[in-house]
């Protein structure tokens, strides 16, 4: 890890939260490339390829539920961890400091609107 | 009173509070659609090494700050981080001990200020504070060039006056001066009642190791010293790409207490051998606010940052990011006159002002500890002891590495350091060492 880097790295095809274990902390891709994927019996589907500058696992912050997919490192990646407990108690004081999940997260709600349309299509 | 299209605000100070402030301003009335307006006034020049392009500090952006930073899109590179921090060791007379933090992950950065000590050449690193404005930049701020001399009223309108600029008049104006400047008098001036914090000097040096040297003696970790020293109220070593800082807070630090400081044994034994001698490359003593601010902000008007209200000892960037994220968010949704800042900057500001008043205690203590031997025998056996334990429960550790670091808040420290369990197992340590031959007595 090069001297300056802020927080961990996971190596390629290394996974970063595993779907169905309890989280409570959400992830900022500092460098690199992970992907989305919804484990099942019968087949995996990748759901998003995220990178620098995104963030995944923001659903552990709002609810109690385990986590609901796979993230695994596409290359080499680094991430950040935001606890839980610190967010809530900024957010509390600041409710300004959820905009951006929010739009990252309505970002997401758009692209599902697209894919379930296409679905739809067929 | 409100901030509308073609609104204007003036930021006098483009360090961490004036550049947070700008940046949040611009990226909320984004968000609600209005068009304003911001003018950064800063006369340093965050490329030039030494103390003319640099804003005096430690240099540790805390863990809790580099996480909300991230949440809201600004992630600090590696060109700016000098070096990310673990973990940290704490040193005393009666032993070292190496701290982790639970997670293994690399959350404190470690920054210069401006562009490095006096002398330092080509340097890989860019200025902490140059970045930020840079990105208030990119939000559209614009940066005039020029030190504010003169503040004044137009119609009941904030006038500025810099050097070689013309004056303008704004319909909003944030002050960012920070402790250390002399247009604090400006804002006294302007007649609602604001008056500067109490202050007191610090000392901060910055030592040549190279980063070959620094790997091996410093490692990736903060080096705190609990020593009986008077008038210290803290002091740490921060290790940078090529240098180490030293960071000295109490009260009136002189001459020859950092002498006896950088002369005792434990303090010269983390450095290498063959620096017998510590010549600093580079040293300031800041000011650095003891007291909460009178008043403010009024109506056009507001304080922000250190010559607003900051956090006792740690984090003062982290209360930057706070205050400036307040002041943003009361102009933006609220107003920009006296009681819109009052209701509701001034609330976010008494959170911290409150939270202080625990920093008060938790110092207190940690005076304590410095003071009596075998408390800190105590202290560092029950670190000690804890580093073989899974992260959550080590709860000394944890509550000297947010004490050191500016981690959490200090209520949050107080309460864990008053559980139960916490103070029957520091109760034992305690007792234990009272019966250890030669661990009793004042020092
Ligand atoms: C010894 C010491 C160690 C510290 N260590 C840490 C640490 O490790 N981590 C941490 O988070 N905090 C630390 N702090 C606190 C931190 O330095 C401050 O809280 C922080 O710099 C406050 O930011 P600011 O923007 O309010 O003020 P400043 O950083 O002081 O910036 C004020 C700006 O205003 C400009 N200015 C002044 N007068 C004028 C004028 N007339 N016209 C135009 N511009 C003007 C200045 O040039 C400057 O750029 C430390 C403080 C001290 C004293």
């Amino acid at each position: 890890m090069y001297i300056g880097e802020l927080g961990k790295i996971y190596k390629e095809g290394e996974n970063i939260v595993r779907q169905g274990e309890a989280g409570d902390c959400m992830y900022v891709i500092q460098a690199g490339k992970v992907e989305v994927v919804l484990e099942r019996p019968d087949s995996n589907v990748r759901l998003a390829v995220l990178e620098s500058g995104d963030i995944f696992g923001e659903m552990s912050l709002f609810s109690r539920t385990v986590r609901s997919a796979t993230v695994r490192a596409l290359t080499e990646t680094r991430v950040l961890t935001v606890d839980k407990k610190g967010f809530l108690r900024r957010v509390h004081e600041d409710p300004s400091l959820s905009f951006r999940i929010l739009q990252k997260m309505s970002e997401r709600i758009r692209k599902l609107n697209d894919d379930v349309a296409a679905l739809k299509g067929h | 009173m409100q901030l509308e299209d073609g609104s204007r605000v003036a930021v006098v100070g483009g360090g961490p509070a004036g550049s947070f402030t700008s940046y949040f301003l611009l990226d909320l009335a984004e968000r609600v659609g209005t068009s304003i307006s911001v003018d950064i006034y800063e006369p340093r020049d965050y490329t030039v090494p030494g103390p003319v392009g640099c804003n005096m500090c430690g240099g540790i952006i805390s863990e809790s700050l580099v996480q909300m930073l991230a949440t809201e899109g600004i992630n600090l590179p590696s060109t700016v981080i000098q070096r990310s921090i673990d973990s940290y060791v704490l040193h005393s007379d009666v032993g070292t001990v190496n701290i982790d933090t639970p997670l293994h992950e690399m959350r404190i950065g470690a920054v210069h200020r401006g562009a490095g000590p006096k002398g330092s050449k080509g340097a890989k690193w860019g200025s902490f504070d140059g970045h930020l404005l840079e990105l208030a930049h990119g939000k559209g701020a614009n940066i005039l060039r020029g030190k504010v001399e003169e503040l004044t009223w137009d119609n009941g309108r904030p006038r500025v006056q810099a050097k070689g600029l013309p004056a303008q008049t704004y319909d909003l104006l944030v002050g960012a001066v920070g402790i250390n400047s002399t247009a604090l008098k400006l804002f006294e001036g302007l007649g609602f009642q604001y008056k500067a914090p109490e202050a007191t000097r610090t000392f901060i040096a910055e030592f040549y190791l190279g980063a070959e040297a620094i790997k091996k003696y410093f490692g990736s970790s903060m080096h705190v010293f609990l020593m009986d020293m008077p008038r210290v109220e803290f002091a740490a070593i921060i290790p940078k790409g090529e240098y180490v800082t030293l960071c000295l807070l109490g009260h009136e630090i002189d001459k020859e207490l950092v002498d006896s400081f950088l002369n005792n044994p434990v303090v010269k034994s983390c450095f290498p051998p063959e620096m017998a001698i510590l010549t600093p490359a580079c040293q300031c003593g800041p000011k650095i606010a003891v007291k909460a601010v009178c008043q403010p902000f009024g109506d056009r008007v507001v304080l922000i940052g250190d010559c607003g209200v900051t956090r006792l000892y740690k984090d003062g960037i982290g209360a930057s990011y706070r205050t400036a994220k307040a002041v943003a968010v009361t102009a933006i949704f609220d107003g920009i006159s006296n009681k819109d800042f009052q209701r509701h900057y001034w609330t976010a500001c008494q959170v911290i002002n409150k939270d202080n008043q625990f920093g008060l205690v938790v110092f207190f203590i940690v005076s304590i500890i410095r003071k009596l031997r075998f408390v800190r025998r105590a202290v560092l056996r029950m670190t000690g002891k804890e580093q073989v334990m899974e992260g959550k429960k080590r709860a000394m550790s944890m509550v000297l590495w947010d004490t050191f670091t500016g981690s959490a808040p200090y209520r949050n420290i107080f309460w864990r350091a008053s559980q139960f369990n916490f103070l029957s197992r520091l109760i034992t340590e305690v007792t234990r060492a009272l019966v250890v031959p030669g661990s009793k007595g004042l020092n």
